[in-house]
């Protein structure tokens, strides 16, 4: 069981090392799925708030980890 | 649905680049248990890792040609999005200075050192060396795999650039180790992370967007919209980083 483990902590850390960033990320993806079934707005502007959303998690993350660097 | 010239293009630049890096990485460590241990349990164990990793990938292959290319496109985009986002952010970091740059020499004595406490091993068979290499070659290929299967399993014919990337990569990266004998510290490799992330990420936001149905405005051409956006914001965010922080020096660490 331990090897398990040992596997599914090295799968998962290829994707997540960042409990808060990756999650957020999951959010955001779901939400902009509910969006595309919920409001009628032209796909290709949910496109870009899709690339937007990505872009502020991102820099939202990199700022917060510096901060706490300080 | 056919595959365009953005597509091909940019697969096999994000395959072999990313598989560069992790083969470099392969690398450093099969040299150090070979320089220390013996080369034959050492090509063993990386030969066999290979093998296994081969017979991953033409199963998941198959696999995956009876799942709908939406549900594919949503699924592996999003991994792929956890994936080049967090690449990304490291190699932000990195670059301010935040977090350490990795250094293959440093990498290169830690394993050698780490292999002669092992006891000795110059026998015909150790396994030691043979678990090492295997390791180490199932790690980083492990990574190689994803990001293959990734960039290429999005649409119909990108498979086939996306291997060819990583091939190109192992032959480069196995032909270098064969002739230099020694870690390839020269490789930039933090430059290179940084690159890999934004077309991670670029490839996994076009994939979740196609796998949702979005309207992406330049079809296929916003993939490279998309790395240019994605390249900006990183651009930006290094010195953004740097000033919100005070100046720290690192030495090494594994990414």
């Amino acid at each position: 069981m331990k090897w398990i483990r040992s596997i599914f902590r090295e799968v998962l850390g290829l994707f997540v090392d960042d409990t808060a960033f990756a999650l957020a990320i999951l959010i955001w993806i779901g939400f902009t799925f509910w969006i595309m079934s919920r409001v009628n707005l032209p796909h290709s502007i949910v496109a870009i708030l899709f690339f937007a959303g990505l872009a502020l998690i991102l820099i939202e993350s990199t700022a917060r980890y510096a901060r706490r660097k300080r | 649905m056919d595959i365009g010239w953005a597509h091909t293009g940019t697969s096999i630049v994000a395959s072999f680049l990313a598989s560069l890096v992790e083969c470099v990485e392969a690398l450093t460590v099969i040299l150090a248990v070979g320089s220390v241990r013996g080369w034959r349990s050492a090509l063993i164990g990386s030969a066999t890792a290979i093998a296994v990793l081969l017979l991953i990938v033409a199963a998941l292959g198959t696999a995956l040609t009876n799942i709908p290319l939406p549900i594919i496109q949503l699924v592996v985009g999003t991994l792929l999005l956890l994936f080049g986002l967090r690449w990304l952010r490291k190699a932000i970091l990195r670059s301010a200075g935040l977090i350490p740059l990795h250094d293959e020499k440093t990498a290169f004595a830690k394993s050698s050192e780490a292999m002669r406490n092992r006891g000795t091993g110059h026998t015909a068979w150790d396994k030691v060396a043979f678990a090492a290499a295997f390791n180490i070659t199932m790690l980083e290929g492990t990574e190689v795999v994803f990001i293959v299967i990734a960039i290429g399993a999005g649409r119909t014919g990108a498979l086939l650039p996306a291997s060819l990337g990583a091939v190109a990569a192992l032959l480069v990266v196995t032909a270098l180790g064969l002739i230099l004998h020694r870690p390839l510290a020269r490789v930039p490799e933090n430059t290179l992370k940084f690159i890999v992330g934004v077309l991670l990420s670029a490839f996994g936001t076009f994939w979740v967007g196609e796998g949702m149905h979005l309207a992406w405005p330049a079809d296929d051409w916003s993939i490279l919209t998309l790395i240019a956006a994605y390249l900006i914001v990183a651009l930006v965010m290094v010195p953004f980083c740097r000033s919100q922080s005070k100046a720290h020096t690192f030495t090494e660490e594994r990414p």
